[in-house]
């Protein structure tokens, strides 16, 4: 058995930037089928145009148009691409000197093998059939070979200005937890809540944790609880949001489980969501065991119990 | 100033960690070992400081749970940076230079091997017209290592000699997670990997934590014999354009050199995730020949993410302790090709001649 | 050794909106920077180092921004740092950067915290779920909710005073042309009719998701005689405590009574409630306002602080003025909000808040807190340099 437990976790989102003044006119110039390059207070023209001067450090404002072909300045070689790099193929990212500008410009160069790209040779961009007003307006550049059409596709700006760009990342990870975690929800995959003692302070945490919070001491000693438990205090969610998974309204409560010293949150069900008050009694309601996993999924919600409300002296230290 | 030196230091790196992203359970015996070093329990410990990345951990306040692993009743002084150990270090100093505490124990950890490291640290980039090409760690180094060969500053012979040099070293280092050297014929034989960059010279994804303990004054004699003490520390940071700069130069790193004087350094850990960068370094810091560079090993040999800058200082600290050397500089590096560089020169004579930040 | 006087000679912010769409992310910074410079009459050559501060690089998907952002802080050549504490980061920045001047590192110190979440959605940022765990987490606003019944059944508070705290707040926006939120009308009864959205908590007591940035300049005692109004700094103070641990009280937290009181003692006070004449609390929620008065030491515990607010005291006119630039609920771009407090009752002290300067104001307090009521950051800030 491994130690612990893994499961992947994608962590993704559209970005939506909005890009200034400096940015917005270099990437329209890109979506126009132009490179744009600013011209910095010490004379030199530079691509993408830096947003303030390095020197003065006012916003930049000198454009000059460049060229849409170059010189390689710097190179390496890419073997193994990984996912959403310009190609899927191996291929070079390399330093650019496009003719007009002084100082170098990042992006990949579509060749391939390392022998097919050198310091000094002379490329041109590709432009992208499509373009929206971002640096992948460039698909990359390619060699540029004798007899070429250097002109590029230079399309007259008839469209808004580009104030905006999607940068789409994602991102995908292993998510381990640590063996304490991990027992606690083998644990609950045979329908069991097993929470730690800490053995300096003699708290019980229920999830378990690596170290005690209160003095850092790793807890050991594991210690089996009851499924009943106390509602110590909640709200109910009623705002929908992006990545939610439960469908308001509902009941978000903590769950002081007999035994525990520390609640944890968890879902009300089978009550109205203005019934349920603190002090409330409730026992866990477990999926159909068939459906259970190593999660705190495998119960589905707590439900009251029936029984009187815990005395408000009894739980009001875990508040 | 106050006279603050480094009294403790503990770590650890593997190639990869199973446990959880927040590193808890790592960071936990860390602490003991810095407990054990210097006598002191939690409650000796002024200012806390930690230094990680969201980024690594793919989650939003991933340092928050680290916290539990300090134990916090009663509540303590504590702070966190997005940065290096080496850059928390500096916050723990600049509190005990206020006079607000005296001790402190700052702390980092990080787990690479929890996303694909090098597709990661493109977020570190310019948003909006560099990361959108995915630019990776090794071929933004593999661009500046071109450079420097292509202008005749070093050559393939020089950066093997570095990555040889390294892994002999890391053979005596128990914490390395890549060792053994063989000869420079031996590494040059090997394939390209990125050319003009092999294997060899790009660090290992390393996962792994590290803790650094600093006491002023009479608390630093209390609990160690010879104290490593910072008699300069300073940072600086450069533009990130791969454009714009000079590849082959690090103005930031030899600025700080200039600002902390390096001079007698005689054992100097350099934080190079990539061979080049090392002769780099050796040449912006002002490093003679007779300097030891990277007894370690190096972070070419360990390169937990996050704490390795900051196990360079303990690592220099180290040979303060042990007697074999009286002055020595540890080096944290952040950023694309050498972008931000701290340097910590440590003292086994806490009377010697300092600069200032 | 004790530490040197630090002042704050500059403020600025940006208008906070709830989409920036016309800046980048160095645009955001620089309109508060070169706001700040211009108020301290320097230019970023005269600075000496640059601390950044930041929530989640998860808001705007940018690791380390601070990286890319150098040159266009005036940053490169020079020392940059960035700190990350959560929610109270804005304020833990600031601490980190009178550090450096009281320390006597540096002399002139520019901070700047900021926020741009409108590139992605906070609440998504906030809520990314954890594998193995119950996907209740709702938000910022879910996680203190149940906290907020504690507090309301503890104190026997009524139902209205958050209500109180929600209209007064938005009302004093109206005096502050950089706030986000401008909403003429709020009252008591119109915040009531507003929909639950994490019961107790409704719709107009909580913060909008604003994008802004704040910056100050912290300079040495020298620089700071070419200013002729210095805000002088008092006292900062940081704690923090686990998010979880057994029997912590959520309500009225360990480490938020520990560091008012290392605060006041550091500011040479001895009553609050007597001796600041404005204090920027940070209030994401309308509740707080209540929570934290208690907390902080300006009324007792388990009801003082509901009875304050409700007896007007904390209104701008009150014997203890509370959040007169509109505070959270008004404006809440979280990275840089610490900052905006720390910088609001810096304006109080120079007499530079302009509509909603409180009269006279001599100190002021600035406040922050983060993560699950478990990092706080707070400073005194005062027109006299102090005597300690």
């Amino acid at each position: 058995m491994v130690r612990t437990l893994s499961a992947p976790v994608t962590v993704a989102f559209d970005y939506t930037r909005s890009t200034g003044p400096v940015l917005g006119r270099f990437l329209t110039g890109l979506r126009d089928g132009v490179v744009v390059a600013g011209r910095t207070s010490d004379g030199r023209v530079v691509v993408p145009p830096p947003e303030f001067d390095p020197v003065t450090h006012e916003p930049l404002t000198d454009f000059v148009d460049v060229a849409a072909t170059g010189t390689v300045s710097s190179w390496t070689w890419v073997p193994e691409p990984v996912k959403a790099q310009p190609l899927d193929r191996p291929f070079a990212f390399v330093l650019v000197t496009l003719d007009g500008a002084d100082t170098p410009f990042l992006h990949a160069l579509d060749v391939s093998s390392p022998d097919e790209v050198s310091t000094g040779m002379r490329v041109q961009v590709r432009w992208r059939g499509e373009r929206a007003g971002a640096v992948t307006d460039i698909e990359c550049f390619e060699p540029l070979r004798d007899g070429d059409e250097t002109g590029s596709p230079a399309t007259g700006s008839t469209q808004d200005p580009v104030t905006g760009v999607i940068t789409p990342v994602e991102l995908d990870y292993l998510y381990a937890a640590s063996p304490e975690e991990s027992s606690f929800y083998r644990g609950l995959a045979e329908g069991r809540i097993l929470g730690q003692r800490c053995p300096a302070c003699g708290k019980v945490y229920v999830p378990p944790r690596s170290a005690c919070p209160a003095d850092g001491t790793p807890t050991t000693d594991e210690v089996e609880l009851s499924e009943t438990g106390t509602v110590t205090t909640f709200c109910v969610v009623n705002v929908p949001f992006l990545g939610q998974r439960i469908k308001p309204p509902y009941v978000s409560a903590y769950v002081l489980l007999d035994g525990a010293d520390i609640a944890f949150l968890h879902l009300i069900l089978d009550i109205p969501a203005e019934e349920v008050r603190m002090g409330m009694r409730v026992k866990a309601v477990w999926k159909p065991r068939e459906e259970w996993g190593t999660t705190i999924e495998n119960i589905s919600h707590f439900a009251p119990t029936g029984e009187p409300d815990a005395d408000y002296d009894t739980y009001k230290q875990h508040l | 100033m106050r006279d603050v030196a480094v009294v403790g230091f503990a770590q650890r790196q593997m190639e990869e960690f199973d446990g959880s992203p927040t590193c808890v359970e790592l960071l936990v015996p860390l602490f003991e070992e810095c407990y054990e070093q210097t006598g002191w329990t939690r409650k000796d410990v002024g200012f806390w400081c930690s230094g990680s990345s969201d980024y690594l951990a793919g989650r939003s306040f991933s340092f928050v749970q680290a916290v539990d692993a300090i134990g916090v009743l009663p509540p303590v002084n504590e702070s966190h940076v997005e940065m290096d150990l080496a850059w928390a270090l500096y916050e723990a100093w600049l509190k005990i230079q206020t006079g607000e505490v005296d001790t402190a124990l700052v702390y980092a950890f990080g787990k690479s091997s929890a996303g694909v490291l090098r597709r990661t640290l493109a977020l570190q980039l310019e948003p909006y017209t560099m990361t959108p090409l995915w630019p990776d760690t090794v071929s933004l180094a593999g661009l500046q290592a071109r450079v420097g060969l292509d202008a005749g500053l070093w050559d393939e012979r020089a950066m093997a000699e570095v990555a040889n040099r390294s892994l002999t070293a890391a053979e005596k280092n128990e914490y390395a997670v890549r060792k053994g050297g063989s000869s420079v014929e031996e590494l040059l034989a090997r394939p390209m990997y990125a050319d003009p960059l092999r294997k060899h010279d790009c660090a290992p994804v390393t996962d792994g934590a590290a803790a650094i303990v600093l006491a002023a004054g009479d608390r630093a004699r209390e609990v160690c014999e010879r104290p490593a003490w910072i008699s300069g520390l300073s940072h600086y940071v450069d533009p990130m354009s791969m454009g714009t700069r000079d590849l082959t130069r690090s103005p930031s790193a030899a600025r700080a050199a200039a600002a902390v004087g390096i001079d007698g350094v005689e054992v100097a850990e350099l934080h190079a995730p990539f061979s080049h960068q090392e002769l780099i370094l050796r040449r912006e810091l002002g490093l003679g020949d007779d300097v030891a560079v990277n007894p370690s090993g190096g972070a070419l040999t360990s390169n937990p993410m996050f704490s390795a800058g900051g196990i360079r200082i303990g690592e220099a600290a180290k040979r303060i302790w042990s007697g074999e050397a009286s002055r020595t500089l540890g080096h944290a590096t952040s950023g694309p090709a050498l972008q931000q560089n701290l340097v910590c020169v440590l003292d086994a004579d806490q009377t010697s001649n300092r600069k200032g930040a | 050794m004790a530490k040197q006087p630090a002042a704050v000679v500059g403020i600025g912010q940006t208008h906070h909106r709830a989409k920036r769409e016309d800046v980048s992310m160095a645009g955001l910074c620089r309109e508060a920077i070169d706001r700040a410079l211009v108020d301290a009459n320097m230019t970023l050559d005269d600075i000496d180092a640059i601390v950044v501060g930041k929530a989640p690089d998860l808001f705007e998907g940018v690791m380390m921004p601070e990286l890319f952002l150098a040159e266009s802080l005036g940053a490169a050549g020079k020392p940059l740092l960035r700190v990350h504490t959560a929610g109270s980061v804005g304020g833990s920045t600031a601490i980190v950067a009178s550090s450096l001047v009281q320390a006597g590192v540096h002399k002139r110190v520019l901070t700047v915290a900021y926020e741009k979440q409108s590139e992605s959605n906070a609440m998504w940022a906030l809520s990314v779920p954890v594998p193995f765990n119950m996907p209740v987490h709702a938000g910022a606003g879910g996680y203190f909710a149940p906290h907020v019944r504690s507090y309301i059944r503890r104190s026997g508070a009524p139902n209205h005073v958050g209500a109180i705290v929600a209209a007064k707040d938005r009302t004093n926006a109206l005096k502050n042309p950089f706030a986000h939120l401008h909403n003429e009308g709020t009252t008591v009864e119109s915040v009531l009719a507003s929909q639950m959205l994490w019961d107790p908590i409704r719709y107009d007591e909580t913060c909008p998701s604003s994008d802004g940035a704040c910056a100050l300049v912290i300079v040495d005692e020298d620089t700071a005689k070419a200013s002729p109004n210095p805000a002088w700094i008092h006292g900062t103070v940081m704690r923090s405590e686990a998010t979880t641990a057994a029997e912590r009280d959520q309500v009225n937290p360990q480490a938020s009574r520990d560091a008012a009181a290392a605060l006041w003692k550091q500011a040479g006070i001895t009553s609050p409630i007597d001796e600041i004449d404005a204090a920027e609390i940070y209030v994401p929620f309308s509740w707080f306002e209540p929570m934290w008065l208690e907390s902080l030491g300006f009324a007792d515990a388990n009801g003082g602080g509901w009875r304050l607010t409700e007896s007007g005291a904390t209104a701008m006119d009150g014997r203890l003025p509370v959040n007169c630039s509109g505070g959270v609920l008004s404006s809440n771009p979280i990275g840089a909000s610490g900052m905006l407090r720390f910088g609001e009752a810096a304006l109080q002290v120079r007499g530079a808040a302009g509509e909603h300067q409180v009269d006279g104001a001599r100190k002021a307090l600035g406040h922050a807190y983060g993560g699950g009521s478990q990092f706080f950051s707070m400073w005194v800030v005062g027109a006299e340099k102090p005597t300690n």
